[in-house]
């Protein structure tokens, strides 16, 4: 046991336990938002559990609906989609440390590789990382899955799903999830200048590539920047009501 | 096609997710990967904003949406909760267009 911490403030496993749970169903929730947004962009009840069941990301689950529902080429949705999935390349690095998993767990391992699995997977010690990690990862899986089907099954209910302004939901959802990462003016910058390319690429290209093309250009200048801001957030939060609220905020948050 | 690009999108995530448990730490703890991947996110959010409120295939319009995506944005710095500013964003363009 660490004994920088007074026993006072020790959490036992029913803890972590508990507090994935509580993750994992908030972030089930807004699944039936993807359920709903995904059904309105036109994919089939199948196309849309599939993706909640195979890419389990939110961002890019997000994005590739938004995509096709916006007469992009599926395609370049896949594109977006893989883009937004590169930081779990980099949770991964850390988490490989403390899982120490081999083939087919690591497989099953990775799959559950997302924000609130490797945001919960900061404890004290190892043993109660690695229950952080494991329960917060397959409660998400088991609700935002649940909840991807709800929700479009709701939106199926309707004629024309649209008429509920759900393509203004999908771009206000991208704000939101785009808030919290919003943390020095170097990334409002980037922001802005991405945003102006992608506007600017609309009549030139077909739909969907305008996003590839201002994310083309953001990686361009990102690697010349020198980022100010610390790329690791305050680690001494991870209780579940503070990791919960972030993750209502921002569901695909960065691990902090 | 579009489960074309749902089975490719979701190999690529996975391999990626993959990819972070398997390879060498010092690949990985590389500064400019590290940044590349926070501001990744951020670029493709910013465009997919722009887009999706402004973009009706390849027109640029300002219509409902772009109202819905306002009041949303209103609600995010409000930090009201990720389904309230869905909801107030799709409530605002349901109701324009019905008016």
């Amino acid at each position: 046991m660490d004994r920088r911490y007074p026993a006072a403030m020790a959490t036992d496993d029913r803890d972590v336990i508990r507090d994935g749970i509580v993750v994992g169903l908030a972030t089930g929730a807004y699944g039936l938002s993807f359920g709903a947004l995904s059904d309105a962009a036109g994919l089939s009840l199948l196309q849309t559990c599939a993706l909640s069941l195979l890419v389990f990301t939110g961002a890019s689950q997000f994005a590739l609906a938004a995509v096709i529902g916006g007469g992009g080429a599926p395609m370049t949705g896949a594109a977006t989609a893989i883009l937004l999935g590169v930081r779990h390349a980099l949770y991964g690095l850390r988490l490989s440390r403390i899982l120490k998993v081999r083939g087919w767990r690591r497989a099953g391992a990775a799959q559950l590789v997302i924000d609130e699995s490797s945001a919960m997977s900061f404890r004290d010690d190892d043993h109660q990382s690695r229950l952080g990690f494991w329960w917060t990862g397959l409660a998400v899986f088991v609700f935002w899955n649940l909840a991807t089907l709800i929700g479009a099954l709701g939106a199926q209910t309707l004629s024309d799903p649209t008429v509920l302004g759900l393509d203004a939901a999908a771009p206000a959802a991208f704000v939101a999830l785009l808030a919290p990462r919003m943390r020095s003016r170097q990334t409002w910058i980037l922001a802005i200048l991405a945003g102006l390319v992608a506007i600017a690429a609309v009549p030139l290209v077909p739909a969907g590539v305008p996003v590839l093309v201002a994310a083309g250009s953001a990686a361009l200048v990102s690697w010349r920047m020198n980022l100010k801001e610390p790329l690791d957030g305050d680690t001494t939060r991870n209780d579940a009501a503070t990791v919960a609220g972030r993750m209502q905020k921002d569901p695909t948050e960065e691990p902090s | 096609m579009t489960w074309a690009a749902i089975f490719v999108a979701a190999i690529g995530c996975y391999l990626l997710k993959l990819t972070g448990l398997s390879v060498p730490q010092h690949i990985l703890e590389h500064p400019k990967v590290q940044q590349l991947a926070v501001l990744l996110p951020v670029a493709l959010l910013s465009a997919l904003i722009f887009v999706q409120t402004f973009a009706e295939r390849e027109h640029l319009v300002v219509d409902a949406r772009a109202a819905g995506v306002a009041v949303g944005v209103i609600a995010v710095i409000l930090r009201a909760p990720f389904l309230v500013v869905l909801t107030l964003a799709a409530a605002t363009a349901a109701l324009l267009r019905v008016l």
